[in-house]
C-alpha cells in the first residue's frame, strides 16, 4: 500500500512531468512557427511598399521628362513638332467653354433598353441610396447621368471654401474614412456597418477615391450623390490621386475609357475640372484637421484658405499652360508676382537639401551635340539662350495651332526679359499658382509623418515631405488644434497613431495590395472628439483561410512582383554578380548575392530573409547565378519570341510605357502609331540615359506592332507581355461583403500619453 | 602547421561572424520602425526565432534580460542585441526541434496511441500545461490543426503539413 501508493504517485508525477514537458515542447515549436510567419508577413509588406513607392518615383521622373521637353525641346522635324503639340495641348486645362461643352449631357440619349439607375435633379436621398444599391448589384450608370451628376457636383464644389468647416453641433457623429482607391466593396461595407449618410450622420472622405481598384467611377458617383443630397453633412477632401495625370498611370483613366467608350473622353475632361474644385481640407469644430497627406514646417493654413485651389490642376506638373504663359507675356503684363527667374524643378523646394532634379542635368544634355536629333546640334548654347530659342520655336508652333483653330494672329513680340506668369484678368484664361501656393498644396497632399524630429523632402514619393513630431506639435499649437487625421499610407491594421497620438492615419481600402494584405478602418469622432476606430476586411474568402494561408497568398503575390523586378534588371544584376565572381566560377556566395541585388534595385529589402523564397537551389552554399537569372526570364517569355533583353527593357519601364501610351493616345482610342511610339521612346531613353540604339528602337516598335498595321494597340500589347494590372480585370476578389472579422477598438483621447 | 589550421579556423569564424552580423542586422531592421536602431521589446522574440532559434519562453525571457537596458525602456538597442545574438548563433543555442521529437511529444499526450488528440484535449494541454498559450495563440493553432469533421487533430498529418509549409 505504502510503496504501492508512492509508486503510483511516482508514476503519476513522472507522467505529469512528461506531459508538462511534451506540452512545453509543442508550444515552443509552435511559437517559432508563428514568429517565422510574422517575419514573412513583414517582409511581404516591405516588398509591396518599396515597389509601390518606387513606382511613384518613376511617375515623378516621367513628368520631369515631360517638363524637360517643354523647356528644352526644339523639334527637328514636322512630325516631332506635331507629335509634341499633341502632348502639350492634351494637358491644357479645359477652358470655360469646353467645360460647358462637357457638361452638355442633354443631347445624350438614354435608350429604352437601359436598365440601370436613372437620376433626376435635384437629387433626393432615396436616389442616392438607390444608386448604392444599383452598384451593389453591379449595374452601370449611363454616361448621360454620369455627366449630369458631375456637372451638378461641380456647381456645388465651386461654392465651397478650400477648408471645409464642420461642426459637431449639427450632427451627432462624424465618421472619417481614408483612401478607397476604387474599392467599392469597402465603401458599401462602411455604409452597411456604420449606416448611410444622413443629417445625423456626417461623413468626411479624405481623398484618393480613385485609381488602382476597379470601381473608381462608381465610388465617385456615390460620393458625389451623397454630397449633393446632404451638402452640410457630407464632405470630400482632395487626395493626390484626384489628379488627371496621376490617373493616367494608376488606372482610373483606363477604367473610364473601358466603361464609357463613347463618352469617356468627355467624362474625363469634366472630371479633370471637378477634381481641382475639391476642397483641400476639413476642419472639425476648429479642433481636428483632416487632410489627405500631411503637413510641412511651412504649412500655412491661412494661405491655404485663401488661394485659388482651382489653379492647381495637377500636383504633378507646375507649368500646365504654355499658351497662357505666352499670352500673358505677349500682353506685356507688368503684374509680376514674387516668383523670380526660371521656374524651379517642378516641386522640389529650394529650402530642402536634395539630389539635383533631373531637370538640372538637362542643360548638360543640351550641350552634348549629336546625342539625339531632338537636341540642337552644333555649338553648345548657354541655357538662357537655349531656352529662348526653344520657347520661340514652340511658341511659333503653338501660334500655328491657334491660327488653325481660328483664333486671330498675335503679333510676334520681343522676348520678354523675365519670366513668369501671373494673374490674368481675362475670365477665360486661368492664372498660374505661385510657387509658394503650389508648394503648400503639394505638401498637404503628399507628405508622410516620420518618427524623427524635423522636416525633410519626401524622396520616396518624390513630392511633399516627411514631417516629424515637432512639426506636428508646432502646427497644432499655432492653430489651436487637437490632432490631425490624414490618410495616404496603407497600414496593416487600417489605421495607425503616431506623434504621441496627435496624428492618426486612417486607410479604408482593405486588401489593398492583395487579398488578405491588410484591414481597412474608419474613425468616428465622438463627444470631445475622441476617436473610435472601427476595422474591417471586406472579403469573405479571407476568413475561411488560416493565418498561414492568408500570409502565403499575399506573400506569393509580392514575390511575383519582386521576381518581375529582378528580371527587369537582369542585365545590370549579371554585371554585379560577375564583379563578385572574378574567378569566373559561375557561382556566387549568398551574401554577395544579397549585396549585388540590392545595389541594383535599391529597394532596401531584407534580402537574406527573402532568400529562401527567391533562390531555390544551392550548390555548396553558393548560387549558380546564370541559370538563376535564366529561370527568372523563363517565367516571363511570351509566345511572341521577343528577345530577352528587349523584354527586360519593357518590364523595367512598363509603368512608364503605359503612362506614355496613354498620354500620347490623347483621343483615348486605345492605339498609337509606331512613329509616335518611336519618337517618345527615343526622347524618353535619352533623357533617362537608357542606352538604346535607333535600330533597337525600331525593332522594339516593330515587334510590338503585332498585326503589322503601323499601329500599336495598347491593351493588346500590355496583355501580351502580361503587363496589365489585375485591378481592372475584376478578379475573384470581390464578394458581397458580410459582417465578418471586424473589431471595435476604443481609444483614449489623443495627446494623453 | 597547427598555426595554419588555427588560422583557417579563425578566418572561417570571422567570415561566419560577418555573415551572422548581416543576418542579424537585416532581421532587426525589419522591426526597426523608427529607423533609429531600436525595436520594441515585444518583437524581440519574433526576431530571435526568425533567425533560426527555438527558445522556450523562459529562455527568451533570460535573453531579453541580457539585452535590455539597465532601466528597461521598452526598447532594445541594436548595439546590445548584436553581440548577444551573435554569440547565440555561434554557439548554435536553442536549436529547432526535429520532426521526430515533436511527434514523440504529441504521442506522450496521446498515451492510448489513437493517432489523434481531441480538440478539448489539445486545448487543455496547450492552455494549462507547459508554458500556456494565450487565447489568441490557441485559436490560431486550432484554426489550422483541427479537422472540423472529427473535431480532432491528427498530429502526424499536422506536423507533416506544417513542416512542408515552412519549406
Amino acid at each position: 500500500m505504502g510503496s504501492g501508493t508512492s509508486t503510483q504517485h511516482h508514476f503519476a508525477f513522472q507522467n505529469a512531468e512528461k506531459a508538462f514537458r511534451a506540452a512545453a515542447l509543442i508550444q515552443r515549436w509552435y511559437r517559432r512557427y508563428v514568429a517565422r510567419l510574422e517575419m514573412r508577413r513583414r517582409c511581404t509588406w516591405s516588398i509591396f511598399q518599396s515597389i509601390e513607392y518606387a513606382g511613384q518615383q518613376d511617375q515623378v521622373k516621367l513628368h520631369n521628362f515631360f517638363s524637360y521637353l517643354v523647356d528644352h525641346f526644339t523639334p527637328s522635324s514636322h512630325n516631332e513638332r506635331d507629335f509634341l503639340n499633341r502632348i502639350f495641348t492634351e494637358e491644357r486645362s479645359p477652358q470655360a467653354s469646353e467645360t460647358q461643352n462637357c457638361g452638355d449631357y442633354d443631347s445624350i440619349e438614354v435608350p429604352d433598353s437601359y436598365t440601370g439607375p436613372r437620376l433626376s435633379f435635384p437629387l433626393l436621398p432615396d436616389h442616392a441610396t438607390a444608386l448604392v444599391e444599383a452598384f451593389r448589384r453591379k449595374q452601370r450608370l449611363h454616361a448621360r447621368y454620369v455627366l449630369n451628376l458631375l456637372h451638378e457636383a461641380r456647381k456645388h464644389l465651386v461654392q465651397l471654401p478650400n477648408i471645409n468647416q464642420v461642426s459637431t453641433c449639427y450632427s451627432e457623429e462624424i465618421t472619417v474614412c481614408g483612401d478607397l482607391h476604387g474599392q467599392l466593396d469597402d465603401l458599401i461595407f462602411i455604409f452597411y456597418k456604420n449606416g448611410l449618410p444622413s443629417p445625423e450622420r456626417a461623413y468626411v472622405f479624405n481623398g484618393d477615391f480613385v485609381d488602382r481598384g476597379k470601381d473608381s467611377v462608381e465610388i465617385l458617383m456615390v460620393l458625389f450623390a451623397f454630397m449633393l443630397v446632404y451638402p452640410k453633412e457630407f464632405h470630400l477632401n482632395r487626395g493626390n490621386h484626384e489628379d488627371h495625370i496621376v490617373n493616367l498611370r494608376y488606372g482610373f483613366t483606363k477604367e473610364v475609357m473601358h466603361k464609357y467608350k463613347i463618352h469617356g473622353k468627355k467624362i474625363l475632361k469634366l472630371l479633370q475640372d471637378v477634381f481641382c474644385w475639391l476642397p483641400l481640407a476639413t476642419l472639425v469644430d476648429e479642433k481636428v484637421l483632416i487632410l489627405h497627406g500631411g503637413v510641412s514646417d511651412r504649412t500655412d493654413l491661412e494661405l491655404l484658405a485663401k488661394l485659388d485651389r482651382h489653379k492647381i490642376v495637377s500636383t504633378m506638373r507646375y507649368k500646365t499652360r504654355k499658351e497662357n504663359k505666352k499670352q500673358a507675356e505677349e500682353k506685356g503684363n507688368a503684374n509680376q508676382t514674387g516668383s523670380a527667374g526660371r521656374p524651379s524643378p517642378w516641386f522640389l523646394p529650394q529650402s530642402r537639401s536634395l539630389p539635383s532634379s533631373p531637370l538640372r542635368p538637362s542643360t548638360h544634355k543640351a550641350h552634348r551635340a549629336g546625342r539625339s536629333s531632338s537636341v540642337p546640334c552644333g555649338v553648345p548654347l548657354d541655357p538662357k539662350e537655349l531656352s529662348r530659342r526653344v520657347r520661340r520655336s514652340v511658341d511659333l508652333e503653338l501660334e500655328r495651332c491657334r491660327q488653325q483653330a481660328g483664333f486671330p494672329a498675335i503679333k510676334e513680340k520681343e522676348e520678354p526679359s523675365s519670366s513668369e506668369s501671373e494673374v490674368d484678368s481675362d475670365a477665360e484664361e486661368q492664372p498660374q499658382p505661385t510657387p509658394e501656393e503650389w508648394r503648400q498644396v503639394v505638401d498637404i497632399l503628399w507628405s508622410d509623418p516620420m518618427a524623427q524630429e524635423g522636416c525633410r523632402a519626401n524622396t520616396v514619393r518624390g513630392g511633399g515631405c516627411y514631417f516629424g513630431p515637432n512639426v506636428t506639435e508646432r502646427l497644432l499649437q499655432k492653430y489651436h488644434l487637437q490632432f490631425l487625421i490624414r490618410s495616404h499610407e496603407c497600414k496593416p491594421e487600417g489605421y495607425e497613431f503616431c506623434h504621441s497620438r496627435k496624428v492618426l492615419t486612417i486607410f479604408s481600402a482593405s486588401n489593398y495590395y492583395e487579398v488578405g494584405s491588410n484591414r481597412g478602418a474608419y474613425v468616428k469622432l465622438g463627444p470631445e472628439l475622441t476617436p473610435h476606430i472601427m476595422q474591417f476586411q471586406a472579403n469573405k474568402a479571407t476568413h475561411t483561410l488560416t493565418m498561414r494561408q492568408r500570409i502565403s497568398r499575399v506573400e506569393e503575390s509580392a514575390l511575383r512582383a519582386l521576381r518581375e523586378k529582378l528580371f527587369a534588371h537582369s542585365s545590370d544584376i549579371l554585371v554585379e554578380f560577375k564583379k563578385h565572381d572574378k574567378d569566373e566560377t559561375g557561382l556566387i556566395a549568398l551574401s554577395d548575392w544579397a549585396a549585388a541585388v540590392e545595389s541594383v534595385l535599391h529597394l532596401g529589402l531584407p534580402w537574406r530573409m527573402l532568400r529562401p523564397q527567391l533562390v531555390s537551389s544551392l550548390t555548396d552554399n553558393k548560387l549558380a547565378y546564370k541559370s538563376w537569372l535564366e529561370n527568372l526570364a523563363k517565367e516571363k517569355l511570351s509566345q511572341q519570341n521577343i528577345q530577352s533583353s528587349l523584354l527586360e527593357t519593357l518590364y523595367r519601364n512598363r509603368s512608364n510605357l503605359e503612362t506614355i501610351f496613354r498620354i500620347i493616345d490623347s483621343d483615348h482610342s486605345g492605339s498609337i502609331s509606331l512613329d509616335e511610339f518611336r519618337h517618345t521612346w527615343k526622347l524618353f531613353s535619352s533623357h533617362m540615359n537608357i542606352d538604346i540604339t535607333d535600330d533597337c528602337i525600331c525593332d522594339l516598335a516593330r515587334s510590338i506592332d503585332f498585326n503589322k498595321d503601323g499601329h500599336i494597340d495598347i491593351n493588346e500589347f500590355l496583355e501580351a507581355f502580361r503587363l496589365v494590372e489585375q485591378s481592372c480585370s475584376g478578379g475573384d476578389v470581390s464578394d458581397c461583403p458580410q459582417v465578418t472579422n471586424s473589431s471595435n477598438r476604443d481609444c483614449s483621447s489623443p495627446g494623453a500619453h | 602547421n597547427l598555426n595554419l589550421l588555427e588560422d583557417g579556423k579563425e578566418r572561417k569564424e570571422e567570415v561566419a561572424v560577418a555573415e551572422f552580423h548581416k543576418k542579424i542586422k537585416e532581421a532587426f531592421e525589419v522591426f526597426d520602425h523608427e529607423s533609429n536602431n531600436t525595436v520594441d521589446v515585444r518583437e524581440v522574440g519574433t526576431i530571435i526565432r526568425s533567425l533560426g532559434c527555438c527558445p522556450s519562453e523562459g529562455e527568451l525571457h533570460d535573453l531579453i534580460a541580457e539585452v535590455e537596458e539597465e532601466e528597461p525602456t521598452g526598447y532594445i538597442r541594436f548595439e546590445k542585441f548584436l553581440p548577444v545574438m551573435t554569440e547565440v548563433l555561434l554557439e548554435r543555442r536553442y536549436r529547432p526541434i526535429p520532426e521526430d521529437i515533436l511527434l514523440r511529444a504529441f504521442e506522450v499526450l496521446d498515451p492510448a496511441k489513437r493517432g489523434f488528440l481531441s480538440k478539448d484535449e489539445l486545448i487543455k494541454y496547450m492552455t494549462e500545461e507547459g508554458e500556456p498559450f494565450s487565447q489568441e495563440e490557441m485559436e490560431e493553432m486550432l484554426s489550422a490543426a483541427i479537422d472540423p469533421e472529427s473535431n480532432s487533430i491528427h498530429y502526424k498529418d499536422y506536423i507533416t503539413m506544417m513542416v512542408i509549409d515552412e519549406n
